[in-house]
């Protein structure tokens, strides 16, 4: 008789335990992907936007907010970055597990310093992030702190399966500094080598590497490029060691291929996060390819 | 009175721009629309008919020439962890004279168990798709003729709202609303301020990522005490005579939304296609007021109305839009010549309009437009061109589907 209950104990807490399994919803693919090395590539992870979506201009339409009614934990850049639709996602989720200060609910940016804290906040200069620059993942040292961090809340949420993530985490980590040592080893010829940005979102990148900005194609945070403006840059570039003109795989590439067109300079067209290209597809490969497509052609050309 | 608590309000926002020093983390958040056009037209806004309907709330034409729209002020945030609440008030201008109106005001749960939301105050009734669009958000710089006829441009009222999100993999929402009936186009306040309910379903997905849709079904019911028509006037008739229903109000409605994106990246280009369809009947009496003896007749209408507009995002600043709405009205009652007199009679014609709009958002934040209208509400067919501009400033606006 006893075992015949332990046996039902044990189905139930066997049947409840994969029904436990955490439904993770991300703002962005690079959390999607960040989430799945922690919980495993079997778990129930979404990502809001895609790398061709800008993360800035998304709407809370009817599959992400029935995916929010759903989810245990949102993962989400914060520092504005989803001020658009993250507010009103929560709100209409009717999810009371992801909202502000709940244990579901975590912004990456709480757990990194941000450049660029401007405090501005006059639109004149643009759609400015006055509490800092979100684009912080694509240095990869602040994916070792977020992911540090990430492992902690999901233990919080899920405390029968501590010693998993704390294994997957620990491999992640060695994993990921180990391939931060290599992406250097690689990219140290980047070191003083400058670009034409499109929109002002490498900056983390750029300081990792080493690399210079010379201009930004958009004259103002979220503006797109007028002809005036983008005359103005290449007045500024002429005769100037460049080595390309960087561009996201969700940005418009107009303006660069006219500047390409006028200068004679290349169009480097980087994933920007997971999924941005065939070949980007976990944190990894994004950086391997990031570091290849900026070495790939070999040195800076003289703009015309 | 009204205004010194605007003013109070603003500057209430004031101090804490200058003690929140440098962040915007403002508690809570404050945004401005400022809204003002240029309406070029013959028609008098006077003069303006629905035939077949019972004109009132906002419904009616922009002034002629240079005039503000609704100026809207508007406060929200976090209560705490369970509340979220929101005021936004509109400040506008009726016959020279300023106005303060509450347009919203609104707490909202955040935290219920299964889905729940529960929603007091006065806010927009989740009926129908637009309804919850304030006038800013829209597309067009005026209300689709059958939210005009039928809820003076839109249904705001007093009262709760009950919604649930089902916890699938479609979305599903259900919700009800119990209101007061005090407002267009219940008025009145039946049975002691709770003469109204409203119910709504809305589903929706992704086809793809590319493209995502949503359907709604709504049910509005209201026992209608004293609905009053201001906008058919008679200034040849020596005494105004005010035409009011009493009686029965049910309607029900279909909305459809459709929107493509390449690769779901709206900031290029995108296409928004929207169709909505309401029913009314009406069972009752219309009265024309101060007439003498009272002249009454009883009524049963029926009214029918529906749009199709389609938006296109051309290139990133830059957007285009068509319009096509017509409405029809099939009224009877025991005195034809009072029907006539309160606007039921339909005259032979089915009030239409066609539009047809530019715009040009310079960023997210700005946007001025031109929109050109073919208007055959009434017998005097018209063309109208508005040139409209629409600025909002503080927080950011939430990008709603």
């Amino acid at each position: 008789m006893k075992s015949i209950y332990l046996m039902v104990c044990l189905l139930l807490v066997g049947v409840s335990g994969q029904l436990q399994a955490l439904s993770i919803l991300a703002c962005e693919p690079e959390w999607k992907a960040l989430a799945l090395e922690l919980v495993g590539e079997d778990s129930s992870v979404y990502s809001a936007t895609t790398a061709f979506q800008d993360p800035h201009h998304i709407q809370a339409r009817p599959s992400l907010l029935s995916r929010a009614r759903r989810a245990d934990l949102l993962i989400c850049t914060g520092a504005e970055l989803e001020a658009g639709w993250l507010p009103l996602l929560m709100r209409k989720s009717a999810n009371k597990r992801i909202q502000v200060g709940a244990k579901g609910h975590f912004l990456a940016a709480q757990h990194v310093e941000l450049q660029d804290v401007s405090g501005a906040f006059d639109r004149q200069n643009g759609d400015v992030h006055g509490g800092g620059d979100p684009h912080f993942f694509l240095d990869p040292n602040y994916i070792v702190v977020i992911a540090k961090a990430l492992m902690e809340r999901l233990i919080l949420l899920d405390p029968v399966n501590e010693g998993e993530y704390i294994a997957r985490h620990n491999e992640f980590s060695i994993r990921l500094s180990s391939a931060i040592k290599r992406w250097e080893v690689e990219g140290a010829s980047l070191k003083g080598a400058s670009f034409v940005v499109h929109h002002n979102n490498w900056q983390y990148l750029t300081r990792w590497l080493g690399i210079k900005t010379l201009a930004t194609l958009e004259p103002k945070p979220g503006l797109p490029s007028t002809s005036r403006h983008l005359s103005k840059v290449l007045q500024s570039i002429k005769g100037e060691a460049v080595w390309g003109v960087l561009l996201g795989s969700y940005q418009d590439d107009k303006a660069a291929s006219w500047l390409r067109d006028k200068a004679g300079l290349r169009v480097v067209k980087l994933p920007y996060t997971v999924g941005g290209n065939a070949k980007a597809n976990d944190l990894f490969a994004l950086f391997d390819q990031t570091i290849a497509l900026l070495k790939g052609y070999s040195g800076a050309k003289n703009a015309r | 009175m009204k205004f010194s608590i605007v003013c109070a309000l603003v500057l209430a926002g004031a101090s804490m721009c200058a003690f929140g020093g440098q962040l915007s983390n403002f508690n809570p958040d404050i945004s401005l629309v400022l809204d003002a056009r240029l309406a070029v037209m013959n028609n008098d806004s006077d003069d303006y008919e629905l035939p077949g309907f019972m004109l009132g709330g906002e419904a009616g034409l922009p002034n002629q020439g240079f005039s503000l729209g609704h100026s809207e002020l508007s406060f929200s945030s976090n209560i705490d962890d369970l509340y979220f609440g929101k005021l936004t008030i509109a400040i506008t201008e009726h016959d020279g004279e300023s106005a303060t109106e509450i347009e919203e005001a609104f707490i909202q749960t955040l935290a219920l168990e299964e889905g729940f939301t529960l929603t007091a105050g006065r806010f927009l009734s989740g009926i129908g798709y637009q309804n919850a669009q304030h006038a800013h958000a829209q597309s067009f710089s005026d209300a689709p003729l059958v939210y005009a006829a039928l809820f003076g441009n839109s249904l705001i009222e007093d009262g709760v709202q009950l919604s649930w999100l089902a916890p699938t993999e479609l979305y599903l929402q259900l919700g009800v609303e119990a209101l007061s009936g005090k407002r267009y186009p219940s008025a009145g306040g039946a049975n002691e301020g709770k003469g109204a309910f409203s119910g709504f379903a809305k589903t929706g997905g992704d086809f793809n990522v590319s493209h995502s849709w949503q359907l709604g079904l709504s049910y509005f019911t209201s026992d209608v005490v004293g609905r009053e028509s201001g906008a058919h006037s008679h200034a040849d008739e020596e005494m105004a005579e005010t035409p009011s229903f009493t009686g029965d109000s049910d309607v029900i409605g279909v909305d459809l939304v459709w929107k493509w994106a390449p690769q779901g990246n709206a900031t290029k280009q995108n296409l928004v296609i929207q169709s909505e369809v309401f029913r009314r009947k009406e069972n009752g009496l219309v009265s024309m007021v101060g007439s003498s003896p009272l002249e009454e007749s009883s009524v049963t209408s029926k009214q029918l109305g529906w749009y199709l507009q389609v938006v296109h995002q051309f290139k990133p600043q830059w957007k285009w839009g068509a319009r096509y709405g017509r409405l029809v009205s099939n009224n009877s009652g025991s005195n034809e010549e009072v029907l006539s007199e309160a606007g039921l009679d339909d005259e032979g014609i089915a009030p239409h309009r066609s539009s047809l709009m530019v715009q040009w958002n310079h960023s997210e934040f700005s946007q001025v437009r031109v929109q050109f209208n073919q208007d055959d509400s009434y017998e005097d067919k018209d063309s109208q061109i508005f040139l409209h501009y629409t600025m909002s400033m503080g927080a950011h606006s939430a990008h709603a589907y």
